[in-house]
């Protein structure tokens, strides 16, 4: 009975086994093993496209995890190891592409268009602000017309326009009327 | 101005629409060579004809030609080499092959049984020389020029259309190789 208990302990073990990589290699030191999972992690296999050469049984992934050990036994540094991989199976194969002209798209495009959305709301916002501001103008439209029919300087105007702001200003409230 | 800040959205949608919509007809298997205008990498491994030779990327140098990757227990290569047969020994093409991880005896007993179109045979036992030259699935088709520079490269079966294809390109390497 107790034994039976310990099945599912079983179980758990042998799902944790099979998360391992399918073959062992040796490291000099526990660093450069930590590199190598780190790295496998990294790297995609160009055969089982979405897949890292650490999860894939492809026989290519194997060649790529047998080459990946060897370089980083002989003591080549993580960057040399990811050109190697990627001048000769491209960007495709690095899970994080480098920043290059051709990847610069990828990288910044979403900041890009981040920015392009608070514009938008930004642009919008003040639009309305300045309805907003013009629909309270729009009482003392007519006092208006009457400065402009009599100007006979009874009454100063607060605001100075000029011409071409008059007929800005007359060409917006009419769009606020039309709306 | 203002009318043309309204369509930017719509714009905007087609220009992705566009995009999205060649997406859908890409085949996503089909990697770009990170070796296109690169020379041939460099190796010494036996030709399959002569195993006590060792052939070098100085073999596959002096004509424009077709290099094919190739192996037993690649089903797509069965398929495709009744087309490298026209292609090698009707038209006389140079067809450089690479036995791409195979057992050497099943290669040169499927060569006889099959025939044979190829002019020179490589063989690639574990791998390396395809690695380095990014092969992520046999059969791969290069295009290679008289200096040994990769110009081209197919990822999967040669079939006739294919072939008319790359006929093309080589007249065309061929040309401005003459100039």
């Amino acid at each position: 009975m107790k034994l039976l208990s310990l099945f599912p302990i079983l179980l758990l073990l042998i799902s944790f086994t099979s998360h391992a990589s399918f073959e062992t290699y040796e490291f000099s030191t526990t660093h450069n093993e930590m590199r190598y999972f780190k790295l496998s992690k990294e790297l995609r296999c160009p055969t089982c496209q979405n897949q890292n050469i650490s999860d894939s049984d492809a026989p290519l992934a194997a060649d790529l995890r047998r080459e990946l050990h060897r370089m980083i036994e002989e003591g080549y540094q993580d960057e040399a190891i990811l050109d190697f991989m990627v001048s000769r199976f491209g960007d495709f194969v690095h899970y994080r592409p480098r920043i290059a002209p051709e990847t610069y798209l990828l990288w910044y495009g979403p900041f890009i268009l981040l920015l392009g959305g608070f514009g938008v709301v930004f642009v919008v916002a003040r639009n309305r602000r300045k309805r907003a501001a013009l629909s309270q103008l729009s009482p003392s439209e007519s006092k208006l017309d009457e400065l402009q029919d009599t100007s006979n300087g009874d009454i100063e105007p607060s605001v100075e326009l000029t011409s071409e702001e008059r007929v800005r200003l007359e060409r917006l409230l009419q769009q606020d009327k039309n709306q | 101005m203002r009318k043309f800040w309204v369509f930017t959205p719509f714009i905007a949608f087609i220009v992705m629409g566009v995009f999205l919509y060649k997406g859908l007809f890409m085949d996503p298997t089909k990697l770009p060579s990170a070796l296109i205008d690169r020379p041939f990498p460099s190796f010494s491994l036996p030709s399959l004809y002569e195993p006590d030779q060792l052939m070098t990327e100085s073999d596959f140098k002096g004509e424009v030609a077709l290099l094919n990757v190739w192996a037993t227990w690649c089903p797509t290569c069965k398929d495709e080499h009744e087309q490298l047969n026209k292609i090698g020994l009707e038209e006389g093409i140079p067809i450089y092959g690479l036995n791409y991880k195979d057992d050497p005896m099943l290669a040169r007993a499927w060569l006889e049984r099959y025939k044979d179109p190829y002019t020179k045979v490589v063989v690639d036992q574990d791998g390396r020389l395809g690695l380095d030259l990014g092969v992520y699935g046999a059969p791969e088709t290069y295009i290679i020029d008289r200096d040994g520079i990769i110009r081209y490269r197919h990822v999967g079966e040669v079939t006739e259309k294919v072939w008319q294809h790359l006929k093309g390109l080589m007249e065309i390497i061929s040309a401005e190789e003459d100039v």
